[in-house]
């Protein structure tokens, strides 16, 4: 099969301070392919990307596109040449509309440079209904779900005549249903000769949509596969150079209650959600996106303002209006959002990882940071978190890293519960695997675990118990031996 | 042993944030130096370092405000306000100290008004601190009538005249409060949760952070501060006037920035402050030294202020960008 070579990029290699992040990649791009690009947090498919797309200088190397050697200066530029990006963290403004973001930079003028809104708005229609995404285009964007606005995104690519489109984990957001329709507006573009790259950790989701598959690791190409001739699990052994061990969960018994929560309510979302929480027992908690399970945890854990409800902690009443109640209760919360709710961006990993914890580490006060860094040094090992050293901000880790420093740093409190809202999102198959397996350990330490997960196996495969949730109710409780997928989805849509 | 390593890494990476400008003050004081050596007269350096005492103070206070997210523009107008009342308590027949008291408690009350302002009830703290800069300049003028509050006690003068070992008193209270805050920020988990609630709101407060509390703390530590250097220059001038300090803040908050703060939040340190402090005040001498007309004082300044600023964001781009 002849195919025609859209993007070659040779050689190409990256440090920065303390990390190589990149040495000596290849990579080459079809027409009309879906390149799908893989492997561990920290591999560096990111960096590469955004070197595509000129937000990073690459040290050495070339990048030949159309067959003319180029060198993008910013992602701007990268989008004049035919290479748009899709980023892990959006890039849309949440307060214009549609149709003004998808000509961003790109703006339909009139006579003088105007911007012709009405051109603008009619074009937009089309591309909307290219992608299949039925809203009026003056819509806001902050008024779309992720799902909405990440189809934008696509959208936007499109309207700059973008021949080769990167997404950088654009489905670790979505629904199932949400990703499937992404996967259907994918193959329509390749149809149309566009070329896709596209990276996610969900392996499944490759073989879903790609052709071919690069995988990366620890800054290097360690492989090239085709879809049709390979498994899932050829693809796990090249990226993590070992066979990943699925650990089974050991049921702890304990007949301790370390958490009752009594008909919870915020109004209008939630409404008299009653539960308890055994000591080293793991509440898996599974519904539908929207459904309501962040909302709950939310308003047990203070962020949110509860209606009513009462919350008992190691059979006490306690008075929990703020995460600074929960935190002095031992609770603790991984939010699903690590960039705006988990993480101080521009502070350094030891500071992120201690910050719950400082007030009862340090009671008069000061800090001794002796016992900070090897707090944070001890966390960083036990979670195998990539950084050349805590002092790095967290800003410059790699996304799937970032999750994990949000761990960490629930971890140094030593909580009584820990709520785990999505924490498996953007991990890669190893780290998910140690991610499980410390879930695990940390229920035979004795705490109480709420598992929020999207994923039913990963819900499956941890909790002792499940609360199935419905428009902000529990509609069924099933025990690990009654639960299974088919069961967990009809209480799901009650 | 890598754990070593590392760390001295990061005390180094500490200290240089500050060395930029510790070396641009350097120059620039060498400079004018040549330029006119009675920069270096004793006499001069005492002016100097009057002029440092207050706006140390208040761009410390400033500082503490921006790290956590925030912004006073009230500071100018609480130096005369408070300047105002305490001469007006004292000629009252208050006693000195007790006069103090008061009004320092006075300016600490204005602080929490604005963090409760600002955190209770959502106001924007430019807007709140606005008001107060508005407000509080209004009601030292409604007091004085237009009139300086004269014939103060002589035991007074000495907080903003006096010396201690020929180091002007004003420079060692700045010494005093400055090591306080510079303790704060640098060693306590108070600093560290100032940091935090200037970096990312919502991610300090989802970890158990009382972001209110500790805004509040910000307000008040500043307008105290404030507070402290309307009786320094109240003293100093042996009088108590509606007109002094105007455009202050504008001075604490360029300083505040020029010594590393961002007024994104998050970051800035007591010592670039200090610094900051120094490189406005030696300017500004360095100006009357070099005989530039008073018309073009506050041109060089705002030039001085957008360079550093702009020098201060390309460097941090650049770093980011690896
Ligand atoms: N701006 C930066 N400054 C310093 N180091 C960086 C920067 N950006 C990335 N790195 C480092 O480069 C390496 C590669 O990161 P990259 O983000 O490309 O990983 P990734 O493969 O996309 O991982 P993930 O799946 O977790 O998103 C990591 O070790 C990361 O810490
Ligand atoms: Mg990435």
């Amino acid at each position: 099969m002849e195919q025609e070579l859209l993007l070659k990029m040779e050689k190409i290699s990256k440090a920065f301070p303390g990390v190589q992040a990149l040495s000596e990649v290849d990579l080459e791009v079809y027409k009309g392919e879906i390149l799908a690009l893989v492997g561990e947090n920290g591999a560096g498919k990111s960096t590469l990307m955004k070197i595509l797309t000129g937000v990073f200088k690459k040290d050495e190397g070339k990048i030949i596109f159309k067959g003319k050697e180029i060198e993008a200066r910013n992602p701007h530029h990268a989008r004049q040449l035919g290479i748009s990006m899709i980023y892990q963290e959006f890039s849309l403004v949440p307060n214009l509309d549609i149709a003004t973001n998808i000509f961003l930079g790109n703006e339909p003028t009139r006579k003088f440079d105007i911007f012709d809104y009405e051109r603008a708005k009619t074009e937009a229609e089309r591309l909307l209904k290219m992608v299949g995404l039925g809203v009026s285009p003056d819509v806001l964007v902050e008024d779309l779900t992720v799902a909405q606005q990440q189809i934008v995104e696509v959208a936007k690519a499109l309207a700059s005549e973008s021949e080769l489109i990167i997404m950088d984990e654009p489905t670790s957001a979505l629904s199932k249903e949400e990703s499937e329709r992404l996967f259907g507006i994918m193959k329509k573009l390749k149809e149309e000769g566009i070329s896709i790259i596209f990276i996610t950790h969900r392996l499944e989701e490759v073989f879903a949509v790609a052709d071919r598959i690069v995988v990366l690791r620890d800054g290097r190409r360690v492989g090239e596969l085709s879809c049709e001739e390979t498994r899932i699990s050829e693809v796990i052994r090249l990226m993590v150079g070992r066979d990943v061990r699925v650990v089974p969960r050991v049921e702890v018994s304990s007949d301790d209650v370390v958490l009752e929560v009594r008909n919870l309510s915020r109004l209008p979302m939630i409404k008299d959600v009653s539960f308890s929480l055994k000591k080293g027992e793991v509440l898996g908690i599974a519904g539908l996106v929207g459904a309501g399970r962040t909302e709950i945890m939310r308003a047990l854990f203070g962020a949110d303002l509860k209606t009513s409800g009462e919350i008992f902690i190691e059979g006490e009443k306690v008075e929990i209006q703020s995460p600074n109640d929960a935190v002095k209760m031992g609770i603790g919360l991984v939010p699903e959002d690590r960039k705006f709710q988990g993480l101080i961006l521009i502070m350094a990993v030891y500071e992120n990882i201690s910050l719950p914890s400082l007030p009862f580490m340090f009671s008069n006060g000061i800090i001794n940071f002796e016992k900070e860094y090897s707090l944070a040094e001890s966390l960083v090992e036990r979670l195998s978190i990539r950084t050349p050293s805590i002092f790095q901000a967290v800003n410059n880790l790699s996304g799937g890293n970032q999750q994990k420093v949000v761990l960490a740093k629930w971890l140094a409190l030593k909580p009584k519960v820990l709520i785990l809202d999505e924490p498996t999102r953007g991990i890669d198959v190893g780290s998910k695997a140690e991610i499980h397996h410390l879930i695990d350990e940390l229920a035979k330490e004795g705490i109480g675990v709420i598992l929020i997960s999207s994923e039913l196996p990963e819900i499956l495969a941890l909790s002792d118990r499940i609360l199935v949730i419905s428009k902000g109710r529990i509609t069924k409780e099933l025990k690990r031996e009654e639960a299974d997928q088919e069961t967990i989805m009809q209480y799901a849509i009650i | 042993m890598q754990q070593e390593m590392t760390k001295r890494k990061n005390s180094k990476s500490f200290r240089f944030r500050e060395m930029n400008i510790l070396i641009a003050l350097i120059l620039m004081c060498l400079l004018i130096t040549i330029m006119n050596p009675r920069f270096l007269n004793p006499f001069n350096l005492q002016t100097i370092a009057r002029q440092v005492a207050i706006y140390g103070l208040l761009a410390v206070g400033e500082t503490l405000v921006i790290i956590t997210g925030g912004i006073d523009l009230s500071v100018g107008s609480l130096v005369a306000l408070i300047g105002v009342l305490v001469a007006l308590f004292m000629k009252g027949g208050l006693s000195v100290a007790f006069s103090i008291i008061i009004v320092l408690l006075i300016s600490s009350l204005i602080g929490l008004t604005h963090g409760l302002f600002v955190t209770k009830l959502d106001v924007p703290p430019f807007i709140i601190t606005l008001g107060t800069l508005t407000a509080a300049r209004g009601l030292a003028s409604a007091i004085t009538k237009g009139w300086p509050i004269i014939g103060l006690p002589e035991s007074f003068f000495f907080i903003g005249q006096g010396h201690i070992i020929g180091i002007p008193f004003p420079l060692i209270i700045l010494l005093i409060f400055a090591a306080i805050a510079f303790f704060i920020t640098r060693y306590t988990v108070l600093g560290r949760q100032l940091y935090a609630t200037g970096g990312n709101i919502e991610a300090a407060r989802l970890s158990g952070v009382n972001v209110d509390r500790r805004r509040i703390f910000a307000y008040v530590f500043n307008s105290f501060l404030a507070g402290v250097t309307g009786i320094i220059v109240a003293s100093r001038l042996s009088q108590g006037q509606a007109g002094v300090g105007s455009g202050y803040e504008l001075n604490a908050i360029a300083a505040a920035v020029i010594g590393g703060a961002s007024l994104a939040g998050g970051e800035g340190t007591i010592l670039g402050a200090l610094i900051g402090a120094t490189i406005m005040s030696v300017i500004y001498d360095g100006l009357i030294l070099l005989e530039i007309s008073s018309y073009w004082h506050d041109v060089v300044m705002g030039l001085v202020i957008v360079a550093a600023v702009t020098i201060d964001v390309w460097r941090k781009r650049k770093s980011k960008v690896g």
